[in-house]
């Protein structure tokens, strides 16, 4: 039947496009639940933070919030500044998330950095189609999060292989996208902006706070060059 | 306060404030209200910026003063960067660029 096979068509396309993050996700997953595990919280810890918090970054450095004694005004003022800038993933996905019905909790709850990236990767479905692709992602992508999260938690140590450098990964992923965007389209203003105003920061505030400047002098930066930019669109 | 309930609290705070930062522009602009055009403008453009700060973003600890400087890192990319430009293909840009990192990594730069 038509739309069935449309349907695995495109779950297959999910499953591909998401196995980049599978491989940098379940070691990171597996890094997070191998952490918690030596702090003394077990594999039921690591799979509850995967699934109520998923947000990779913040999660480790839960993992040393945790027994510190942090007060918890503290731990959500740090959960403010290191998740800020999912706030500027939801505002540009705005439109795209419009009528997804019940699967928009989900979508915006599950938004990280790689779902982000991907679902922004991909622009040549429409409608109802494009929903589908979302929800998948967003559904693997966290599935594959949680997977690995458990098995740190449970296997402890035990690694068997030389993983060092897999967690690239991510990157290559992130450049790829980059690359992606940047040879689909003539305007390549937006993108200088991001890495020119990314770069600065990480000057001016080294590599632990230049995150909410950039995002913010982005945004900054992309609003006063709206009378260049929207014309041009 | 036992540690166990104290834990517990923490986890539920970073899982809210978390939520929070995801669920902030769409309770700001919801769905059934035209979003402003200056919101639907930057929907536009910010997705290629924010790409460009998360490419950063991964490479930050990266320092060229100290060995390896940033080879390993910058041969990796270079290789993602030309394969995806040649073949277009993003498994295989991913999976050669990683491979090619985590040899240089492991082996000639250990």
């Amino acid at each position: 039947m038509e739309a069935t096979q449309q349907k695995k068509q495109i779950m297959k396309k999910a499953l591909l496009d998401t196995l980049p993050v599978m491989a940098g996700y379940v070691v990171l997953g597996m890094g997070f639940g191998i952490l918690l595990q030596s702090k003394g919280y077990g594999f039921g810890w690591a799979v509850l933070m995967s699934t109520m918090v998923y947000a990779g970054s913040m999660q480790y450095v839960a993992v040393d919030l945790l027994g510190s004694g942090v007060s918890l005004l503290s731990a959500a003022l740090m959960t403010l500044m290191i998740n800020g800038r999912h706030f500027f993933y939801g505002l540009s996905v705005l439109q795209r998330y419009k009528g997804t019905g019940r699967w928009k909790p989900y979508l915006i709850f599950s938004l990280t950095d790689e779902t982000y990236s991907l679902i922004c990767g991909e622009n040549t479905l429409q409608g109802p189609q494009q929903r589908l692709y979302d929800v998948f992602v967003s559904l693997l992508d966290q599935f594959y999060w949680v997977i690995g999260s458990a098995l740190g938690g449970v296997l402890g140590s035990v690694l068997c292989f030389d993983s060092r450098g897999v967690d690239f990964a991510m990157t290559a992923l992130f450049v790829v996208i980059f690359t992606g965007q940047w040879l689909s389209t003539r305007e390549h203003l937006p993108a200088l902006v991001g890495v020119g105003v990314s770069l600065l920061c990480l000057l001016l505030f080294g590599p632990g706070g230049f995150v909410i400047p950039a995002m913010a002098g982005i945004t900054a930066a992309l609003l006063l060059l709206r009378g260049r930019l929207e014309k041009g669109e | 306060m036992t540690g166990f309930s104290h834990s517990l609290l923490l986890v539920g705070v970073v899982a809210v404030v978390t939520a929070l930062t995801r669920f902030l522009p769409f309770l700001l602009f919801p769905d059934g209200r035209t979003t402003p055009r200056v919101v639907v403008y930057l929907g536009t453009v910010l997705p290629c910026a924010i790409m460009g700060m998360l490419v950063v973003y991964c490479l930050r600890g990266v320092s060229f003063s100290a060995p390896p400087h940033g080879l390993p890192e910058a041969i990796a990319v270079g290789v993602v960067v030309l394969l995806h430009i040649w073949k277009r293909n993003t498994l295989l840009s991913i999976l050669a660029g990683t491979a090619c990192y985590m040899a240089l990594v492991q082996l000639v730069f250990a």
